[in-house]
């Protein structure tokens, strides 16, 4: 399969994790989409590592070492980021990210 | 003796240094003793040049005492020339100039003793500077001569500077003759640029080389006219020196009728062949000298104030050398210039001694039969007045008439007005005179009570400024007498680089001279009858003149006239420069570029608005922003 | 050495007073500024026998070509010898005022010093910027600590305004220093002619418009009045006695070597832009009542006939210009000490409220007479040397533009004699006849002040040819 269609899958992806993060309230919602984008870069690279492989580059699967990474720092990212939602919502009994608009004054 | 001249100079200056630093310490006469001695010693050498500089052959001499201002290739020695031009005015500076500091002695005798040397400090630094000017050998150091009179004018002036009025008149005083300078200055560098030099001597020889045609030499000529105007009072710059008679009456004989207003004419005199190789210019100056000759005898007609008369009666007498030297007759303007310097100090000098005998009073009209009281001043007054109306024998009547007999040779419509401006002075003389001398006394009791003869430090120069008077004028007899003009003979050699480029005109036959004399003086004598008919037995009555009168009486309006097309237009553009331009302009442009930051501040503050989405947002945005970039350069 | 020593003595005795009590700022102050001027004429005397002996230089950042290098040239040495008499006259002036937080005061005032013989001395570009800076930051915090009521938006404006004019020398400077071909700040590369013309057109304007801030021109001016009004007056004296030269030096010894193609292409407009201030500054000093904004514009109109000297291309005008910027230095300084006793007395800025002040106070009223007419350039005083020269150099340049700049002599005596007149002149009140005439300090400085006025207005040559060197060499380059 040549790689644009992994190109554009991905694209589309991170696409909708974007707009997630855009339009959503929900915290978990914004959460599961910065993941989706996180996921989409992973896909991309797991592509091309797969093209360059392909084209006979030796050090080609580099590239899936950072996939590892980036799942790693999400998993971290995921438990942190989780702890802070459930604290919120345990404070304010919602999950709706305007109630944290605290940042102002 | 000539080495020597630096000393001339120099003398008044130490005079002004010892009564200026010690004028704490020094009593009224040690200080008028410096004062006077000073100007005397500098007398008696400038006599001795005189002697010298008299003798036939005479070259000029030029005594350098160090260099001044050596700039790239300009180089203007700080010198002194003597010839016989210079050594004429030393005699006339230092000579008029001791009698007025004697004189002042005992004028300016309640003054405090500071003030009597603070006064004398001034005349001597006058003097000094005075003597800088005639002495100088270059148009630079007759500059510094120039501005330092400007500067003592204007001290003297305001003299009694608690008088605001005296003071704004020795402020239009240096204002009027800054005007002046500039022109001077332009004179100057238009000089550096053409010849590359300010010395005298080599100045009129390359003037001399280049000869008539040059554009340049014309606007030398007029510039340097400029700044003689300013300094001798001429239209349109003559509106200070009626005004500077605020200052002690002394010194209105010695700077504004004697010395100092006469350095214009000096000035023109030296640099005779500039001018002779503008005729153009030559021009222009008779036609300037002329108008202001009528004009200032016509206001002086008008005049209520002794010094007014005397102040108008100055300007209309330099424009007659002015005329003088406007038709080439540059020896003649020297020969008024001597004699105008007697009579004219004189009847400053008695006048200053009626306003002395009167308590301060100037006003005409209060005085009247004054005759009777101070017969000295009576007399050596009628004398002043005799001789500046031109009554043959005495020195304005020998004078004036050649003046008179150049002008009609050049041109008889000039010499018709400058006849009736003769008429005019004669009559406003004799109308002074008669009101001031004659008739009853008008003013109070309490000062008819005081009026005295003055004392012998002002009859004594008095009497002895009469006698020049009478006598000054047979230094320069016309020929027609069957003599031939001292004076003449002795200035030849100043004038003798422009001689050759002097445009021949026809001689007066004798006859012809004889009658323009006798035309003249039976005019002026009849002229003075009139004046006797009308104001012997004159009496104020208060009444207020009308038409033609009224309009001399203000001077025909001429100050109200600058003030509305150069003072009021001047203080309305500083005004807007301040207000529209300087505050509402420029600086708020400047702050509002200060303003316009903090505005801009407080809007992008605004971005900030602690929405995650928004700055997310904002970041996705940019984002797109640098892709579309990146796409767009590629 | 002694250039080095000549900046070393005012900085590190300002960096000690700062820790100094009681009356040790004012003995510091007095004999840092002896010191100073002990040296500089111990330079004076070693650059007429040795002058090369005036050449220091040493490494600095030599990773970036500069070097820590100073030198003294005739016009240098003519700025540093200003600098020197002008403090030690300020300091003597000043002894018996007491400041707040004196330390503060005498040690800003040195290192302010320091700053401004360090700009004259300096012959690499970056140590030049270094010490343009260094002399400006100490007048910043000096007017802001000890100023008038208004002082703070005031010096903020002062301090943008001549900030926002070094930040454009800067690029410049950065610029230039990437076309040397051996990328170095040196001023020998520097003049080495590596810039091209059409750079030379706008780099003239990021160099001109940081000078013109400083000296200053029109319309660049407006920091000016308002700073002098509300600086302590000590302060004022330094800013219009030596800091405006700051900008005519800048342009005499950078712009017009480094960009002598540019000052060339761009001169009308420069000297049509000071000839304007010439008029435009005394029209207004005219109608000024404050006193120090009355001596604020006559600066700015006396600069602006000195920068328009600068760029006529001519020796006369260029040796009068460097003979005036003593001399307007000496006079000016003058002006502002007799306005400090005044104000000391009097408490009163407004001219106005003045008058009279010649019954009380004679000694005032001379040496204010004196020094005013020095100001408008009476013959014989030190002000009409360099007058003299640069109008005429102006002259030639262009007649037109000398007979409007020359409208400034006649403006020049209205404003001065106003003042003069409404000082010291008229009717006095009862506030002016209280003044008490001068104390020993101030008419030793007065009469020091006056002396100099007299001597150089009679016999400049000294003068004249101290400078004649640099003139010889910028003409050379320019």
């Amino acid at each position: 399969m040549p790689v644009q269609y992994y190109i554009f899958l991905s694209i589309v992806l991170f696409c909708i994790g974007v707009m997630g993060v855009l339009m959503r309230r929900n915290a978990i919602i914004i959460f599961m989409c910065v993941e989706l984008m996180l996921n989409a870069v992973n896909l991309l690279l797991v592509a091309f590592s797969k093209m360059w492989a392909d084209a006979g580059r030796v050090d080609a699967s580099g590239a899936q070492i950072f996939v590892f990474f980036i799942m790693v720092v999400a998993a971290a990212e995921v438990a942190v980021g989780l702890a802070i939602i459930v604290m919120v919502y345990r404070n304010s009994q919602s999950v709706d990210i305007n109630i944290m608009n605290r940042l102002k004054n | 003796m000539i080495h020597l001249v630096w000393l001339v100079p120099f003398l008044p200056l130490l005079g002004f240094l010892v009564n200026g630093l010690g004028r704490r310490y020094l009593s009224k006469s040690l200080a008028g003793i410096v004062g006077s001695g000073a100007v005397l010693a500098a007398f008696v050498i400038s006599l001795l040049i005189f002697l010298e500089v008299k003798a036939p052959g005479f070259q000029a001499q030029t005594v350098t005492l160090f260099d001044f201002i050596s700039a790239g290739s300009l180089h203007i020695p700080f010198a002194f020339q003597v010839d016989q031009l210079s050594a004429l005015f030393l005699l006339i500076i230092t000579g008029v100039g001791s009698l007025i500091h004697i004189y002042s002695t005992s004028y300016m005798h309640d003054e405090t003793s500071e003030g009597f040397a603070r006064y004398f400090a001034y005349l001597n630094l006058f003097v000094f500077s005075m003597l800088i000017l005639v002495l100088g050998a270059n148009y630079v150091m007759m500059f510094i001569g120039w501005e330092g009179v400007g500067l003592c004018s204007y001290l003297l002036i305001g003299f009694w500077f608690k008088n605001t009025a005296y003071n704004n008149a020795a402020k239009k005083a240096f204002v009027m003759n800054r005007i002046g300078d500039l022109g001077f200055l332009l004179g100057m560098f238009a000089m550096i640029v053409k010849f590359g030099s300010v010395t005298f001597p080599e100045v009129f020889e390359k003037a001399a080389a280049i000869g008539e045609g040059d554009k340049i030499i014309p606007v030398i000529a007029i510039l340097l006219f400029v700044g003689a105007a300013g300094k001798s009072a001429q239209l349109p710059l003559y509106t200070w020196l009626p005004d500077a008679m605020a200052g002690p009456t002394p010194v209105s004989a010695l700077i504004h009728a004697a010395t100092m207003v006469t350095a214009g004419i000096y000035m023109i005199a030296r640099s005779n062949i500039l001018y002779t190789l503008a005729p153009c210019i030559q021009t222009v100056v008779a036609v300037i000298g002329l108008a202001t000759a009528v004009l200032a005898a016509s206001i002086a007609l008008k005049q209520d104030d002794i010094k007014k008369v005397l102040a108008y009666s100055t300007v209309s007498q330099l424009g007659y050398m002015f005329l003088a030297l406007g038709v080439g007759a540059y020896t003649t303007a020297v020969f008024h210039v001597m004699t105008h310097a007697f009579f004219k100090a004189l009847l400053f000098l008695g006048s200053g001694s009626v306003i002395h005998a009167m308590g301060g009073e100037q006003n005409i009209n209060k005085m009247g039969g004054l005759k009777k009281y101070m017969p000295v001043t009576h007399i050596t007054f009628l004398i002043g007045c005799l001789a500046i109306a031109g009554i043959p024998g005495l020195s304005g009547f020998f004078s004036k008439d050649e003046i008179l007999a150049e002008t009609f040779i050049n041109n008889k419509i000039m010499y018709g007005i400058a006849l009736i401006t003769a008429l005019m002075t004669a009559f406003y003389m004799f109308r002074l005179y008669y009101i001031t001398f004659c008739g009853k006394f008008r003013g109070t009791h309490e000062q008819e009570h005081h009026l005295h003869e003055s004392p012998a430090a002002i009859t004594i120069p008095l009497i002895i400024l009469a006698i020049l008077a009478v006598v000054g004028g047979y230094i320069g007899l016309p020929e027609v007498f069957g003599t031939h003009s001292l004076l003449k003979e002795y200035l030849a050699p100043v004038f003798a680089g422009s001689a050759p480029f002097v445009h021949e005109h026809e001689h007066l036959s004798h006859n012809t001279e004889w009658l323009l004399m006798a035309l003249s003086s039976v005019l002026v004598i009849i002229t003075i009858f009139l004046a006797r008919a009308w104001y012997r037995n004159y009496e104020d009555n208060g009444v207020p003149r009308t038409g033609i009168a009224k309009v001399l009486e203000n001077k025909w309006y001429v100050d109200e006239l600058y003030d509305a097309i150069i003072v009021k237009p001047l203080m309305m553009l500083s005004r807007f420069f301040e207000e529209a331009i300087e505050k509402s302009g420029i600086d708020r442009l400047v702050n509002g570029v200060g303003r316009g930051v903090h505005w801009g501040s407080q809007q992008a503050r605004l971005l900030q608005n602690g929405q995650v989405g928004f700055y997310i947002f904002a970041m996705v945005i940019g984002m797109v922003v640098l892709f579309v970039i990146g796409f767009l350069l590629k | 050495m002694l250039t080095v020593l000549l900046i070393l003595i005012p900085l590190v005795a300002g960096l000690i007073t700062f820790g100094l009590k009681g009356s040790g700022p004012k003995a510091m102050g007095l004999i840092a500024s002896l010191a100073s001027l002990a040296v500089t004429l111990g330079a004076l005397f070693q650059f007429r026998t040795a002058p090369a002996s005036l050449q220091f230089s040493a490494n600095w950042i030599p990773q970036l070509g500069a070097q820590f290098s100073v030198g003294l040239d005739g016009m240098g040495l003519m700025l540093c010898l200003l600098t020197a008499i002008s403090f030690l006259l300020i300091f003597i002036v000043i002894f018996n005022r007491d400041y707040e937080r004196a330390n503060n005061f005498y040690g800003l005032m040195l290192l302010s010093q320091a700053g401004l013989v360090g700009v004259f001395t300096a012959y690499d570009a970056l140590l030049f910027y270094v010490f343009w800076e260094l002399a400006l930051i100490p007048v910043y915090f000096l007017c802001s600590l000890w100023g008038g009521e208004k002082r703070i938006p005031v010096t903020f404006k002062f301090f943008v305004y001549t900030f926002a004019g070094s930040l454009l020398m800067l690029i410049g400077l950065i610029y230039i220093y990437l076309q040397t071909p051996e990328h170095s700040f040196s001023y020998a590369s520097f003049t080495s002619g590596s810039v091209a013309p059409q750079d030379q057109s706008w780099l003239f304007w990021l160099f001109f418009v940081a000078f013109a801030i400083k000296m200053p021109v029109f319309p660049f001016h407006t920091w000016q009045p308002d700073t002098y009004e509300q600086s302590p007056t000590p302060v004022t004296m330094v800013l219009s006695g030596i800091m405006v030269k700051m900008g005519l030096f800048g342009v005499v010894r950078w712009l017009l070597p480094v960009l002598p193609k540019g000052a060339y292409m761009w001169s009308d407009v420069a000297i049509v832009l000071s000839i304007i201030g010439i008029i435009y500054a005394s029209c207004i000093a005219i109608v000024q009542s404050d006193i120090k904004r009355l001596i604020a514009y006559s600066s700015i109109a006396h600069i602006g006939l000195m920068s328009a000297a600068i760029f006529t291309n001519n020796e006369q005008s260029l040796q009068g210009l460097m003979v005036q910027m003593f001399n307007h230095g000496i006079n000016i300084i003058g002006l502002w000490i007799i306005v400090e006793i005044i104000q000391n007395r009097l408490k009163i800025k407004n001219l106005n409220e003045m008058g009279g002040i010649a019954q009380y106070a004679p000694g005032i009223a001379i040496f204010l007479v004196t020094i005013s007419f020095a100001n408008i350039a009476l013959p014989l005083t030190n002000g009409f040397i360099g007058e003299f020269l640069m109008f005429s150099g102006l002259f030639q340049y262009n007649v037109w533009f000398m007979a409007v700049a020359g409208l400034g002599v006649i403006l020049g005596a209205v404003y001065t004699l106003n003042m003069v007149q409404k000082v010291i002149f008229g009717q006095s009140n009862q506030l002016t006849e209280t003044t008490t005439d001068l104390k020993g300090n101030e008419l030793l400085v007065l009469s020091i002040i006056v002396v100099i006025i007299l001597v150089l207005g009679v016999y400049p040559k000294p003068m004249l040819e101290l400078v004649s060197s640099t003139t010889e060499l910028v003409n050379k380059v320019y």
